[in-house]
């Protein structure tokens, strides 16, 4: 299913640049493959061309440099109505002059399909998404999940293989969204389409995704699964954009293999992996997950580097209680833990030692 | 899962519980024992005066300035007592005896005695421009006879006034005088639709060569209906333009389109003359490219065809503007859907963008073609005698033959016209579906 290889990839991007002024790139040489049935999800901030990929993938924007393959055949010449892509927009775009029977048989209809065909498979794509009995209401008359539903039916009634989604589940509440999203992995599982899904809520991109690619500046910083994303960034943007994200600035004092010591600015050594740093004396960024600290030396594997820290205060927050603790002069340093009977209670001004398995801190590359 | 998130089962609820409480007999009332309906009537009435206060003085405005002349002005096309009033006595002979009754002495006796009371009284000429409307010329026959038998008057009357001027023997003229001597008639629309009374009273036409309202009514209908879609086939693009460019150039056309809305009627029809007429710019240029011999030089305006240009280029603005401001509201994801559902840039168009811009267009052409059912100044410069309309019809019978009744007539037609056409808008359309801007 991840398969990287360009002949087999489904969708393939080649060294896509695009510019919309001719000054700068929005999109600097992306090179991109999904494989076919995957569920890739683009994530990024606003700017950060995403969304600009993915109108190209449709065929609403011209790539200004490079190819991009569907099938294998390149289409940046086709134009968006023969590439069979269906998509699911922001705004759902459900045609406001026809009944939700009509906006489902509209693509049918440009296809030539006869009237019981079409009536069959609108039925069949409204019960999937459990919608049949909406079926003459206006979309202006449909809750927004119902629009939600009623949009992704559209765009998967003509069976194409690739769905792209643009942002569509962002006008819904929290509940309504966690519940969208189960049902577009469930539908995605089912039929075994390819979607493409661009968003901007990483939680959104975690849940959903085989793959999430994350935009900044125009190009990948990171393609990988969630797991290895949230648990192994490869630079500091991605660190920080995916999760909450503790950072401390030090320069390398050893390297050998995949072990480093790093000296913070305040003089601690602490332990931590390379990753994007090559050399002793280089200056880097070591990440670490606050879930992962630690301040019990019993739980610490045999050898780490524990460093000082003072409690600055404890939120209280049901499953978690969050510490926010002075570490190496900078008290944004957080730390969760579990919220057993056990626990133990940290007081504001407490001093305590804290530190993590190395694997677990990243060094990466100085912002 | 569906049913957690239907909103409709809530509002269903919602819907029964307000008709319970507004179904128990009024019976609601409020803590203090008072019915409910009063005191929510009290609580507001001092809110509704102050804005009927805000709005008083516009009512008064309107009330004054249109409502009461207009209907006076309307009333004049079906009540005229130009005769009934000055000719009481012939009146009443007239109500005595029915149509077809051959004028006995007692007539002649009335009408003598009347027109020596309306002559000392000064009342002829009114009288005689009332029977004017109907039989031409028959002004002069009354004032001439006033003043003879002002002079004084023997019987039998018949002989004596026919001696005066046989005319008054003309069974036409008597007639019309029957016709008149009620005040109510409605022989002035039976005019404005080309009909006459014939001396038996029926309902005919009149002689071809005096058919011209209907023509006119025919005429101002389908140049208006032929300006309306010009107007939408130049404007549309135009307002795509306007709504699809961005702010800054956007803005630079929108004035373009504005700058003849704010240049004097006067002004533009004036340049349309320096431009159409046959030494004028176009004919010039067509000639200098050989386009058209010098003898063939196109006769542009003072016709139908200068109305339809310089009329179309007055009313674009109508249509553009409200079908600019709907379309600007479309979003255009809705044609990107279209596409993406495997419509070509043609088929979205029509099923899906042009369908949108309709509230627009209704608007649009309602407007444009009500205003130019109405337009008067333009077709009277440049339209020339095949490019009048009913309006320079209306204006002719204000300011030149005076008869304000025929005028009143062609008028309500009109107005009735445009009434009829909008109600069978809101039957086809919707008037709510109407997007002003």
């Amino acid at each position: 299913m991840l398969d990287d290889r360009h002949g087999d990839a489904f969708v393939a991007f080649e060294h896509v640049q695009k510019s919309y002024d001719g000054q700068t790139l929005v999109v600097k040489d992306l090179n991109l493959s999904i494989g076919k049935g995957e569920f890739l999800t683009m994530l990024g901030p606003s700017g950060s061309g995403k969304t600009t990929c993915l109108m190209m993938l449709a065929g609403f924007e011209t790539a200004t440099h490079g190819e991009i393959r569907l099938a294998g055949r390149p289409i940046n010449q086709v134009p968006p109505h023969k590439r069979g892509i269906g998509m699911v927009f922001q705004n759902y775009a459900l045609f406001p002059h026809m009944t939700v029977g009509e906006n489902l048989s509209f693509p049918l209809e440009v296809r030539g399909m006869s009237k019981s065909d079409r009536e069959a498979r609108v039925a069949r794509a409204l019960d999937m998404v459990q919608m049949g009995r909406f079926i003459n209401r206006r979309p202006a008359q449909l809750s927004g999940g119902q629009q939600q539903r009623i949009a992704l039916a559209r765009a998967l009634v003509f069976d194409p293989e690739l769905v792209l989604m643009d942002e569509p589940l962002g006008a819904l509440d929290k509940q309504l969204r966690e519940h969208m999203q189960f049902e577009i992995k469930h539908l995605h599982e089912r039929l075994g389409i390819t979607v493409v899904y661009v968003t901007h809520d990483q939680g959104e991109a975690l849940t959903m995704s085989d793959r999430v690619a994350v935009f900044n500046d125009g190009r990948i910083q990171q393609l990988a699964a969630p797991a290895d994303l949230y648990e192994r960034p490869e630079n500091s943007f991605v660190a920080q954009f995916i999760g909450e994200n503790n950072k401390l600035p030090g320069t390398i004092e050893e390297l050998s293999g995949d072990k480093a010591l790093v000296r913070l600015a305040t003089g601690e050594v602490i332990d931590a992996t390379p990753v994007n740093v090559t050399a002793k004396g280089q200056q880097t960024l070591v990440s670490i997950r606050p879930e992962r600290v630690e301040f019990k030396p019993e739980m610490m594997p045999p050898g780490a580097h524990m460093i000082g820290a003072t409690v600055v205060d404890v939120i209280y927050m049901g499953d978690i209680l969050r510490a926010r603790l002075k570490v190496a002069g900078s008290d944004d340093f957080v730390m969760k833990m579990r919220n057993t009977i056990g626990q133990t209670r940290l007081e504001p001004g407490q001093r305590i030692k804290v530190g993590w398995h190395p694997a677990d801190a990243r060094a990466l590359d100085p912002v | 899962m569906a049913n957690a998130l239907d909103p409709h089962a809530a509002i269903a609820t919602t819907a029964g519980g307000l008709t319970d409480g507004g179904l128990t007999d009024g019976a609601l009332r409020t803590a203090d024992g008072r019915p409910l309906v009063r005191a929510l009537a009290r609580s507001q009435s001092l809110a509704r005066r102050r804005a009927f206060l805000l709005v008083l003085p516009l009512l008064a405005f309107i009330l004054i300035t249109f409502v009461v002349p207009i209907g006076q002005m309307l009333q004049r096309s079906f009540y005229n007592d130009g005769f009934s009033a000055h000719m009481p006595q012939l009146s009443q002979w007239f109500a005595g005896n029915p149509r077809g009754a051959e004028p006995d002495e007692a007539a002649w006796a009335a009408l003598a005695a009347d027109l020596q009371a309306s002559a000392e009284a000064r009342t002829i000429g009114i009288v005689g421009t009332r029977i004017n409307y109907d039989v031409p010329g028959t002004r002069s026959l009354f004032t001439a006879t006033g003043r003879q038998v002002r002079r004084g008057i023997e019987p039998p009357y018949q002989a004596a006034l026919l001696e005066i001027d046989e005319d008054w023997g003309d069974p036409a003229l008597w007639s019309a005088m029957r016709e008149a001597s009620s005040p109510l008639t409605g022989n002035f629309y039976l005019a404005a639709l080309d009909r006459t009374r014939a001396d038996d009273g029926s309902i005919q036409q009149v002689e071809e060569r005096q058919q011209v309202y209907v023509m006119l009514f025919m005429r101002t209908f389908w140049l208006s209906l032929v300006i309306t879609v010009i107007t939408f086939v130049l404007g549309f693009p135009v307002a795509h333009l306007l709504a699809t460019l961005p702010m800054r150039k956007s803005n630079l056309l929108m004035i373009l389109v504005l700058l003849p809305f704010w240049t004097s009627l006067l002004v533009r029809t004036t340049s349309w003359m320096v431009l159409l007429q046959q030494q004028g710019v176009i004919n010039d240029i067509l000639t200098w490219l050989g386009v058209i011999g010098p003898d063939g030089r196109l006769q542009m305006i003072y016709n139908q065809t200068g109305t339809i240009i310089a009329m179309t280029h007055i009313l674009l603005p109508f249509m553009i503007l409200p079908l600019y401001s709907v379309m600007r509201t479309i979003n255009p994801s809705y044609v990107r859907a279209a596409r993406s559902l495997g419509a070509t840039s043609w088929t979205a168009f029509r099923r899906v963008y042009f369908p949108q811009t309709l509230p627009g267009l209704g608007a649009g052409a309602l407007l444009v073609f009500i205003l130019a059912v109405g337009y008067y100044i333009t077709p009277a410069l440049v339209g020339g005698s095949s490019g009048q309309l009913i309006s320079n019809m209306i204006a002719m019978h204000m300011t030149d033959t005076l008869n304000w009744s025929m005028a009143a007539a062609l008028a309500a037609l009109l107005l009735g016209a445009v009434l009829l056409l909008y109600w069978v808008y809101d039957r086809m359309v919707g008037i709510d579906n109407l997007k002003l801007g």
